[in-house]
Formats: C-alpha cells, sequence, structure tokens
C-alpha cells in the first residue's frame, strides 16, 4: 500500500491542498457575493400569492419572512442567493427573481 | 433579457381565466404545472403543436389554464380522447393530465390498454392518495390505514403503484417524481414527451386539505418535507434493505425501452392492404375483368 501512494502522483497534491485549504468563515458565502457583485431582486405578485407558506419554508436562506396574513416579504434582500428554489415551488407563479441591475438601461423588456 | 419564469407567466398562461387559479393554498398541482411548462420551454416547441388533454378532478383544471390545444373531457377518457387526436394527427404531441383516480380507477382500463398498445402519448399521473375535488373519497392510491370520507375507521383496501403498473403494462418509459423535486419533475417530463412511444410520469403530489388534514399528515410545508425525507433515488434504493424501504418510495426513471408504436404499425399495415389491393386489381385489368369502380 505504501508504496502505491508513493508512486501514485495525485496523492501528495491532494494531501497538501487538504491541509492548505483555510476553514470556512462564518460569513463565506456573503463575502464570496460581494465580491462577486451578484445580487438578486425577489419580486412577489400578490394578486396571485395564497399565502400558502412554501416559499418561506424552503428558502436556503431563510430570508423569506410570513406577515400577519401569511403573505410573505424580505429584509434582508441582498443575501438572497438566486438559486430561484422558491420560483419553482410556487404553485401559483407569482415570484420572480431577477438578477439585480441587469437591464437597468433598458426601458422595456426584450426577448 | 426576460427571467424564465416572467417568459412562462406572460407567454404560457391564458389571463383571460380568472387567476388565481381555483387550487387551494400550497397544492402540488400548480408546481407540476409550471414544471409542465418549463418542460415545453426547453424543449422549443410551439404552442400549436402541443395538446393538452385532461379528465375530470382537480387536475382537470390545468388546461383551462394554459395556451396551448387543450381538451377537457369526461371522467377518465382523457386517455381515450387523446388516442384519437394522436391517430387523427400523429405530428402533434400529445399530453394527457390525469390524477390518480382519473387514471386508475375509472379509466384504469384505458390507462392499462393505451400502455400496451404503445401510443406515442405523454400521460401524466397527479398522485395525491385521494379524490381531492369530491370531497376526500378513498382513491386506488391511497394507503392502507388511512383515514378519508368514505373509510373514517380506517381503509381496509391496499393501494397500489402507478408507475409499476405502468412498466407491467408495457409503457416505454416510466418515470417517479415528487412536487418538492421540481427541477427533476421538469426534466423527467422532457425526457417523457421528447421519448417516442407511451410514457407515464407519476407525480407524486400533496392533498393536504383532504388527505393531510384527516390523516394529520400536517400542512403543505410538512407533507412537502416528507417527500423529501421519503423519495430515494433508483440508485440509492437498490442498496438499501427491504424494511428501509418500508415507508419509502423510488424517484427516478424506472424504465425506458424502445418498442413500435402502434399508429406507426397501423400505417404499414395500411400501406399494406393498399397495395395487395392495388395487385389484385391490376391482374384483374390484366385478365380481363371490368372494373366497376373506375
Amino acid at each position: 500500500m505504501a508504496k502505491q501512494t508513493q508512486a501514485d502522483p495525485k496523492a501528495p497534491v491532494t494531501s497538501l491542498a487538504q491541509s492548505d485549504k483555510p476553514a470556512v468563515e462564518e460569513d463565506y458565502w456573503d463575502n464570496q457575493q460581494k465580491k462577486q457583485g451578484k445580487l438578486f431582486d425577489v419580486a412577489f405578485f400578490y394578486d396571485w400569492c395564497k399565502a400558502c407558506g412554501l416559499c418561506a419554508s424552503l428558502c436556503p436562506r431563510k430570508i423569506i419572512l410570513n406577515d400577519e396574513s401569511g403573505k410573505p416579504y424580505i429584509e434582508q434582500m441582498d443575501r438572497c442567493s438566486g438559486c430561484r428554489f422558491c420560483v419553482i415551488h410556487c404553485p401559483d407563479f407569482a415570484i420572480t427573481v431577477k438578477d439585480r441591475f441587469a437591464d437597468r438601461r433598458r426601458a422595456t423588456d426584450e426577448k | 433579457m426576460r427571467e424564465e419564469a416572467e417568459i412562462i407567466r406572460q407567454e404560457y398562461l391564458r389571463h383571460d381565466k380568472k387567476f388565481p387559479h381555483v387550487w387551494c393554498p400550497g397544492c402540488g398541482i400548480g408546481i407540476v404545472m409550471g414544471a409542465l411548462l418549463r418542460a415545453i420551454h426547453n424543449l422549443g416547441l410551439s404552442k400549436d403543436e402541443v395538446v393538452l388533454a385532461s379528465g375530470i378532478g382537480c387536475s382537470g383544471r390545468m388546461p383551462t389554464y394554459v395556451d396551448f390545444n387543450t381538451l377537457h373531457t369526461t371522467h377518465g377518457r382523457s386517455l381515450t380522447f387523446a388516442t384519437g387526436v394522436k391517430l387523427a394527427k400523429p405530428e402533434l404531441n400529445v399530453i394527457s393530465v390525469m390524477g390518480d383516480g382519473d387514471a386508475t380507477a375509472i379509466g384504469g382500463n384505458h390507462f392499462i390498454h393505451a400502455a400496451r398498445r404503445n401510443l406515442d402519448i405523454t400521460a401524466i399521473i397527479i398522485n395525491n392518495s385521494t379524490y381531492g375535488m369530491t370531497g376526500g373519497q378513498y382513491s386506488p392510491t391511497t394507503p392502507y390505514g388511512s383515514k378519508s370520507t368514505t373509510s373514517v375507521y380506517g381503509h381496509v383496501e391496499h393501494a397500489f403503484s402507478i408507475a409499476e403498473l405502468a412498466v407491467t403494462a408495457g409503457a416505454s418509459f416510466v418515470g417517479r417524481g415528487t412536487v418538492y423535486h421540481a427541477s427533476h419533475l421538469d426534466k423527467l417530463i422532457g425526457q417523457a414527451i421528447q421519448k417516442r412511444g407511451f410514457s407515464v410520469v407519476e407525480v407524486i403530489s400533496n392533498c393536504h386539505v383532504q388527505h393531510g388534514r384527516r390523516n394529520k399528515l400536517g400542512g403543505a410545508v410538512e407533507m412537502m418535507q416528507s417527500f423529501k425525507e421519503n423519495a430515494v433515488t433508483i440508485g440509492k434504493a437498490a442498496k438499501m434493505s427491504p424494511d428501509e424501504m418500508a415507508d419509502k418510495f423510488t424517484i427516478g426513471v424506472l424504465t425506458d425501452i424502445d418498442k413500435p408504436i402502434s399508429t406507426d404499425e397501423y400505417r404499414r399495415i395500411a400501406q399494406k392492404a393498399q397495395r395487395k389491393a392495388d395487385q389484385v386489381a391490376r391482374t384483374k385489368v390484366k385478365n380481363g375483368v371490368k372494373r366497376y369502380e373506375e
């Protein structure tokens, strides 16, 4: 076994990479997102929303909150990671997630 | 650039129908409809080459809201109408949406024989283990011991699995998904539409109003979490023991085989018969028999 590990060129590289890898910081993903400059806007279409609470429970960042009547709202919009998990799980087609500043110079939507 | 969700909302829905739709808050049928629209949008099909047929029930409301060629038919006869459309216009993509009672109880015979004939139809069966619209009576997929309007002290019969029934009946493509695994679901539906042959997608959905409330399964969120916990992929299920698999179900593509399609076979036979008839006519002319038809 020892011979095999010595002969294998990949083995020391992987071990080095593992040891050099820093521990994951607490707000790693927030920093990463700010570095990339990707922010998202979540729009709720309240006329179609039935306040089922699926989006709030399925959000991986837990940023969607429910108000007294059960309708969703977001306070910390910058923390949205843009996964669209709420969009595909909304039974009422009431959620849109957009890249922020994606088309700010355009007056109307184009195909 | 518009978002995919915006395109679906603006182009694939009929806004002259009353929105928000009639389904209960948190109902999985809305998620299935979203997955179906996303699958069709990603395949690049035009709206005119898709036909959506449905029967009666909660799922029967789906063709009302989408802007394809749609058919809202009688109870359990969604597949029979779809068969007629497919025979008349084989170039169309025919999709039939059914509920579990619609497909396996009232239309059970149509379902297994459509699978046996192997028509080029996609059947999407939304399985919420109860008759939701009529008030929560038990259906063929209601689990043993669970309560419903017609089995107040617990159901005495056993449920059967729709996907395995379709495999046995001879469908070319059978897949099973849940409403929690929504992106997996639209991949499955896309594969099923592209597949030539009878393709079945069984979608495990939640009816928290009729089924969940009577059996204390919680609301839409709790039922959705239970799908996440109980769904096992086929590769993982092969390594698990039967005791571990007791309350769980498999998701993924159960079967994917190539078989001749009955509409193609029918055309081939018709051509063969036509050639034979022409041959007979030609020999008659050669032998000096007068042909009265011409």
